[in-house]
């Protein structure tokens, strides 16, 4: 080989100063945590689809009342336990409006002489139970989406203050959390559910009585781990206030962890609190969540098993999706998961 | 490790001691009388019924009286849903059941779940994997009283393999109850079961065993799993708390003579001597799970080192 250099043309070569400025040069576009962060959650299908399900869900449980023709809480007594009737899946043989009588299948849209289609049937009262799916999937969101935000709040304040002042105000603070994380949070939920009027705003107090704990431990753990770290000590001695200090370089690295936390509190929101209307702790008629529409359903199961049906697996599909959603950003924003 | 349980005892007490007061004056500010049709009563009759229950006395002694009777286990006495009864005996005459198949579902779920999660980190990224991922995922998400009411439906009404509901066919009736219960520590010791395995199936001293020509099974079984078992210890507590949350709806579903049928029921009619003991009742069992679970946890695993202080 090295015999051959002689026969290559040698015009054919220009030498290549080396630029000093070149070694500085970053060749790729530099990725801040959140590019990274969305480009593996990206990679992360079951959380994708379930990001594009609970975006559907999410969008039907404000049109979904609207696109029905049926108010949520109207009744029409003739129209009673109607089975589902969709127009064209009816051909299929399911959802065609026929339902059992007496141990016989019979189109009881045709007995009971109904023009209209209900697409996801009616209850005992004759209300649109489409409707009233979507309807009290709005309420449970509702309820999930302010309990898990005022939670997030409490929480990062609660943890923030303890984890940054740290010494007696720390030691303080955690006691309380400490004896506040050992009551039993059903037990609390409950309790606080019987000294107040039920209704949307009883339960998200109860939710979020003792439910700030744990997003108070994580904040704190994550401020005491950063606090002491080199880039806040510089930040310090070039001036900056606690309060620039706290949003400006403690927050951002702390804000994947409570992003984390808020996803999980969420689907546990949604369950307690379909949970507590399901035992009669909930919502009180005509309004309806979720849960409350399972412990009417669950009551017809032997004869109207669609009302059950409907609220179930919407709620189902909501907690799948959080869960998976939850995972997938975890997996994406905790730097812990990366090495 | 004396002193870290000393320390917890005290916790458990103030925790609990708190919890009693907490429930004991939330019971008095509750709207209404705790005595049936209290309005219909003359004052002299009134005053027998009060003085019968201790209702008389200012309402420190009445505190005192009850907190001290706590300590020895009397848990006040039932107003209006089992007129006079202890509220001990009639938790401890429910107990039974309860017991029963939160223990079935609570066995049944970590066998099955650690089986699934054992399983699924052996056959990584296969079709078993995704299944087991799948059913853990299903049994995190969906609420137990869905899931009861779809056993219920199915295996009990359509299918007839078990009986609907009640509490009379002995061991085939805690079936349907103890599955639904088992849904969550199942899913939970899969996820957790599979993560851990999967870590420790990566660590030099399997690297170890395979180079010295240690057996698959060998290595799984000798050398994984009981590293991966470990930890497990610490989901415990979460199990016990879903166990307990699940068994409000799942005894009402299959009509069940439990405690949390019970519970249910007290609150309907709002007797408050039997929720206030419940409750009691059922924060005692969780934190004393819990403290049993992080004591064992420092027992079982000498490289975990209990310390006062939390990280």
């Amino acid at each position: 080989m090295t015999q051959n250099y002689e026969k290559l043309p040698q015009d054919a070569f220009t030498r290549i100063p080396r630029d000093t400025q070149e070694a500085e040069k970053i060749s790729k576009p530099s990725v801040s945590f959140w590019q990274d962060a969305w480009r593996s959650l990206k990679k992360n299908k079951g959380a994708i689809i379930s990001l594009i399900l609970f975006g559907l869900i999410l969008i039907m449980s404000f049109v979904g009342p609207m696109i029905s023709p049926y108010e949520p809480n109207d009744q029409t007594i003739t129209h009673a336990n109607l089975p589902p009737k969709v127009p064209v899946i009816e051909n299929f043989g399911i959802m065609d409006g026929v339902g059992t009588l007496g141990g016989r299948e019979v189109d009881m849209y045709e007995l009971k002489n109904v023009d209209q289609n209900y697409w996801f049937g009616t209850d005992g009262l004759g209300r649109d139970m489409f409707s009233r799916v979507w309807k009290g999937t709005q309420v449970s969101l509702f309820i999930a989406f302010v309990a898990a935000a005022i939670d997030m709040l409490i929480g990062v304040i609660y943890g923030g203050i303890s984890g940054y002042f740290g010494g007696r105000v720390d030691d303080v603070m955690q006691r309380i959390v400490e004896i506040l994380t050992g009551i039993p949070n059903l037990v609390v939920v409950i309790l606080f559910i019987l000294i107040m009027d039920p209704g949307i705003l009883a339960i998200i107090i109860a939710l979020t009585i003792t439910g700030w704990t744990g997003m108070s431990r994580v904040v704190r753990g994550q401020v005491l781990k950063y606090k002491s770290q080199e880039f806040v000590l510089a930040a310090r001695t070039l001036g900056a206030s606690d309060t620039r200090i706290i949003w400006k370089h403690l927050m951002p690295n702390v804000l994947g962890v409570i992003i984390i936390n808020t996803m999980f509190t969420i689907p546990g929101a949604i369950f307690f609190e379909a949970f507590l209307s399901f035992i009669g702790l909930g919502l009180q008629a005509p309004d309806a969540s979720l849960g409350t529409l399972i412990n009417d359903g669950y009551k017809l199961i032997q004869y109207q098993p669609h009302i059950l049906l409907f609220p179930a697996v919407v709620l189902s599909l909501i907690m799948i999706a959080f869960n998976l959603i939850g995972d997938g950003l975890r997996d994406a924003l905790d730097p812990k998961m990366k090495d | 490790m004396a002193r870290y349980i000393g320390k917890r005892l005290i916790y458990m007490f103030i925790t609990l001691a708190l919890i009693a007061t907490f429930t004991f004056f939330l019971m008095k500010i509750l709207p209404g009388s705790p005595i049936a049709s209290a309005d219909k009563l003359s004052p002299e009759q009134r005053a027998v019924v009060e003085a019968r229950y201790g209702l008389d006395q200012p309402l420190p002694v009445q505190y005192f009286d009850y907190m001290f009777g706590l300590l020895q286990g009397d848990l006040g006495i039932s107003i209006n849903q089992f007129k006079g009864a202890d509220v001990t005996d009639v938790i401890l005459s429910r107990m039974g059941p309860s017991a029963q198949i939160g223990f079935q579902g609570m066995l049944l779920g970590t066998v099955l779940g650690i089986l699934f999660g054992m399983v699924a980190a052996l056959r990584q990224n296969t079709w078993v994997d995704y299944g087991s991922t799948i059913v853990a995922i299903i049994g995190i998400s969906i609420p137990s009283f869905v899931f009861a009411s779809m056993l219920q439906y199915w295996l009990g009404l359509k299918w007839d393999l078990f009986p609907v509901a009640l509490w009379k066919d002995g061991f085939m009736s805690s079936v349907l109850p103890s599955i639904a219960l088992a849904m969550f520590p199942l899913a939970t010791a899969a996820r957790f079961i599979r993560t851990e395995m999967i870590e420790v199936l990566g660590s030099d001293y399997i690297t170890l065993a395979k180079a010295k020509g240690a057996s698959g099974s060998e290595i799984a079984f000798k050398h994984a799993f009981r590293n991966a078992l470990i930890p497990l210890i610490t989901v415990l507590g979460p199990m016990a708390v879903s166990i307990l949350t699940g068994s409000l709806v799942v005894e009402q579903i299959f009509a069940i003579p439990g405690i949390g049928e019970q519970f249910v029921k007290s609150i309907m009619v709002s007797d408050f001597s039997i929720i206030m003991g419940t409750t009691i009742f059922f924060s005692v069992f969780l934190i004393v799970v819990i403290l049993i679970v992080d004591i064992l946890y420092g027992v079982i695993d000498p490289r975990i080192r209990l310390s006062g202080g939390k990280s």
